[in-house]
């Protein structure tokens, strides 16, 4: 492919991603701070997202395995997991997030652990999906674009 | 002591004399990067803490400068804008000692959340905080932080 068509691909993947909702308008922010002093910054700033969620997602079936559920813990960790989501632009994680925090508020565990289920899905789509447009991202570059 | 200090802050404090110091405080790894990168963006000099209480640590108000005794012999910034939910010293905390020190008292403080909670900013308010703004900050909410610093 040349650079014409690797750069209408990339647009269109990325528009696809946002008309999708996997990813809202803070994401756009990270690329605009992006710049030649700091041309890494969106990929350094996405992996220290996955490897905060990887950690806090391990941490809920912790939480949620014990005897007696510490909900004030989970909710802490949804937090957390929220708060890091909405800064990268993960929508559908932020959100279902949100969700989670409901359950834990009225201390349903079945609700709960659907949602950790339901975040473990949006995030794993979200990490797949921004891998791959860090690879049309890669492609571009490379062919000269 | 583990904050995330740039060369230029290591060195002895004769930054250039337009050069507005931050100290930005949150918990969150991913947003203190952030953080850091909008203020450095805006011409800011930035340091972080990943908590309230190495920040305290950073300004001179750590619980040895207190026992001590000891003068501030804190690093001089312009702005602190800290979390508000951090676990063990929130930002409400932090924010009530820096106005209880005398040496720290007029430097303005910004609290930062992702909850738009009216008790929560009112509370700040009326400890004396600066500014209450929603995360994720933008860079258009630094670039006005800044115009207000400079007045």
């Amino acid at each position: 492919m040349d650079v014409v068509q690797l750069k209408k691909q990339l647009g269109d993947y990325t528009r696809s991603l946002f008309n999708e909702g996997f990813l809202d308008d803070q994401f756009n922010q990270l690329q605009q701070l992006q710049d030649e002093s700091n041309p890494e910054f969106v990929a350094e700033v996405v992996s220290l997202f996955f490897q905060d969620s990887q950690r806090l997602v391990n941490e809920l079936a912790k939480d949620l395995e014990q005897q007696s559920v510490d909900f004030k813990k989970v909710d802490a960790h949804v937090h957390q997991l929220k708060g890091s989501s909405s800064s990268i632009g993960a929508q559908r994680v932020q959100k279902a997030c949100i969700s989670f925090r409901n359950y834990c508020d009225e201390q349903n565990i079945e609700g709960c652990l659907k949602c950790l289920q339901q975040l473990k899905n949006e995030y794993s789509l979200v990490k797949n999906k921004l891998e791959t447009l860090f690879k049309l991202e890669q492609q571009l570059l490379e062919a000269g674009g | 002591m583990e904050l995330d200090m740039d060369a230029a802050s290591l060195s002895n404090g004769m930054g250039v004399e337009n050069e507005l110091h931050v100290l930005a405080v949150d918990d969150s790894l991913i947003d203190r990067r952030l953080v850091e990168k909008l203020l450095i963006n805006s011409s800011f000099k930035v340091t972080t803490a990943e908590n309230g209480l190495r920040a305290l640590e950073f300004l001179g108000l750590g619980e040895e400068d207190q026992k001590n005794n000891l003068k501030t012999t804190g690093s001089k910034v312009n702005l602190i804008i800290t979390d508000y939910c951090m676990p063990g010293m929130t930002g409400y905390d932090l924010l009530k000692k820096i106005k209880e020190s005398n040496a720290l008292k007029e430097v303005p403080v910004v609290i930062v959340s992702s909850e738009n909670i009216p008790t929560r900013i009112n509370k700040c308010l009326e400890e004396g905080a600066q500014q209450f703004m929603l995360k994720p900050l933008k860079q258009s909410d630094v670039k006005k932080l800044r115009c207000q610093l400079m007045t």
